[in-house]
């Protein structure tokens, strides 16, 4: 309809003019880079060098050793604490900005002042941890000063504590921003509706609100979750060493050049996500939600 | 809700949000204040006096490393990073508009590189240029593992926008005889450019403060998240704050800069009497 005629040739194909960039530019780093890994998951390597070959030795020694079990549970519970945690987190806060903040400036205003941190560098966000935690620091000096302990608390910094608290704190906002914009889009007038037919706040929230946000819940827990389920650098910087999790041993595989078997190790972490993500998607229907 | 909102609940709401923002903030701030720690302070508090000693610290080279090289690389890599997201995603936001054959493909290929863990783009980057036989570096590889974390973004935005975007604008501009770049340059950019202008800041710092899918991507000079990162494991001292202190502050003056930027736009549109602005 609103294509003139004369130009209909080009037109029809501007869009794949248009899309090329975004096609080639994944392509070449995302799908192509994913098969090299599946591929040299099944080479050979020895200290120096990597060979093509197909052998399945990279994943009986990964499937075989119970270190692998015990990571990947470890980082399961990691996952199943930071996404229980961000989502009360994420879905109150956005409530509060949501439905009881008036004036849609403040709104704006409030929303600017809980996404900014996610502009600003991660690591640092991670560092800025360890004067509170330390064994001399602001929580354990706050602590004694209360006279609720007496010697300092060393469970505080590098421990499975410290590594959760930092994650909710890095990732806090992949359920905010989501949610937050789902519960923008609901229409009021359907809130007015359930107070005017008797809905108490409560009843409201959960019968009216919480349905109508789940997209949004489920967008931020696919970050949440995939976000966690990959992560190294947390693990390794806020644990000091102390815990595993699956992507600080690839990490480590790749810093001892074994190569086949950091990705025989990734192509499972993949499936394994990819059946998390998928088993989310089967709970909550986003195409039909959108 | 009517005006008895102010209620019990709606304190209890807004003290949670505070203790939200302060334990957002908190810390940061904290290592502002501990950067300027006297010569003689430690990782923690108490302040032994007040000093920019580790400020200074940080741009002696042995202290920290390449401090200013790859501080210099992270910004050209961030505009570099910038610029071909803002133009793709429009693009791609373009193309989405119609249908077109492999439109379902590349949409799910986009929201895969969203899901599929960062090590494993860096790992996979750098397996490839290994067996390809090519050198990675910051400007190529690195590149490319930071477009695979921007460009779905910029794109999920550029739906959102074009989802609101009035398409009478193009026409009437058709209608009046422009051409399809001429539509494109004078009235389709102009309305869009607060959201272009987002997705550029989405692209800068998303970029900018990219660790993981940098690692096994950047080759021999490092970018700055990789500097900061060997440096937490072998200093420690407040220089650490005083790099934290100065990257915070860069990004804070990006942003603000952006959202300056923004509003300059918004209003010269008030001051213009234009209604485009609206549409977007």
């Amino acid at each position: 309809m609103s294509a003139a005629k004369p130009a209909l040739r080009l037109s029809a194909l501007a869009p794949y003019l248009q899309a090329t960039p975004l096609g080639l530019v994944l392509a070449v780093f995302l799908v192509i880079p994913i098969l090299t890994i599946v591929i040299v998951s099944f080479w050979d390597y020895d200290s120096v060098m990597i060979y093509p070959d197909f052998i399945f030795l990279n994943y009986e020694e990964l499937l075989g050793s119970h270190v692998t079990w015990k990571t990947y549970l470890n980082t399961l519970k990691y996952a199943a604490f930071v996404w229980a945690f961000t989502l009360g987190i994420g879905f109150t806060v956005a409530y509060f900005v949501a439905f009881h903040v008036r004036s849609s400036t403040a709104q704006m205003a409030l929303f600017l002042v809980c996404t900014i941190p996610f502009l600003t560098s991660n690591i640092i966000r991670m560092i800025s941890w360890i004067p509170f935690l330390g064994r001399n620091g602001i929580m354990n000096q706050t602590l004694m000063g209360l006279g609720l302990t007496d010697e300092p608390l060393e469970f505080l910094l590098f421990s499975d504590f410290s590594v959760i608290l930092t994650f909710v704190y890095l990732y806090a906002q992949f359920m905010i921003v989501p949610i937050f914009n789902s519960m923008m889009r609901i229409d009021r007038n359907l809130i007015e509706a359930a107070r005017d037919n008797g809905a108490s706040g409560f009843q409201t929230l959960v019968n009216v609100i919480i349905p109508l946000t789940k997209s949004g819940i489920l967008i931020g827990s696919i970050f949440v979750v995939t976000l966690v389920m990959g992560d190294f650098i947390t693990v390794r910087l806020m644990s000091g060493g102390q815990s595993a999790s699956v992507g600080l041993m690839i990490a480590n595989q790749i810093s001892l050049l074994q190569y086949p078997a950091a990705a025989a190790n990734a192509v499972v972490l993949l499936i394994i996500v990819l059946m998390m993500v998928a088993a989310m998607l089967r709970v909550v229907d986003i195409r039909k939600e959108l | 809700m009517g005006s008895e909102r102010k209620g019990l609940g709606y304190w209890l709401l807004a003290g949670f949000f505070c203790l939200f923002v302060l334990f957002l903030y908190g810390p940061t701030i904290t290592i502002m204040i501990l950067s300027f720690q006297g010569e003689n302070g430690g990782l923690t508090f108490p302040m032994n006096g007040f000093s920019l000693h580790w400020f200074g610290r940080l741009f002696e080279q042995q202290a920290v490393g390449d401090f200013g090289g790859s501080i210099s690389r992270s910004l050209i890599l961030g505009l570099v990073v910038t610029v071909v997201t803002v133009t793709v995603s429009l693009a791609a936001g373009l193309a989405f508009r119609r249908r077109f054959f492999g439109a379902t493909p590349l949409f799910y290929m986009a929201i895969a590189s969203l899901i599929v863990p960062s090590i494993l783009v860096s790992l996979g980057i750098g397996l490839m240029f290994n067996v390809l036989g090519i050198e990675p570096t910051w400007i190529t590889s690195a590149l490319g593992a930071h477009l695979t974390w921007t460009l779905p973004f910029g794109l999920l935005i550029m739906f959102a926008v074009f989802n609101r975007f009035n398409r009478a604008y193009e026409e009437a501009a058709r209608d009046q005889g422009a051409s399809p770049w001429q539509t494109l340059r004078h009235v389709v950019v102009p309305i869009l450019l607060p959201s272009l202008i987002g997705v550029g800041l989405f692209g800068f710092t998303l970029s900018y403060d990219e660790f993981a899918r940098s690692l096994m991507t950047t080759g021999s000079y490092n970018t700055l998240p990789l500097e900061i990162y060997g440096m937490t494991t072998s200093v420690t001292t407040p220089v650490l704050y005083a790099l934290g202190t100065v990257t915070t502050l860069l990004s804070i003056v990006v942003i603000t800069a952006t959202l300056l930027t923004l509003t300059w736009v918004q209003r010269r549109r008030a001051g213009k009497g234009s209604d485009a602005g609206k549409a977007a």
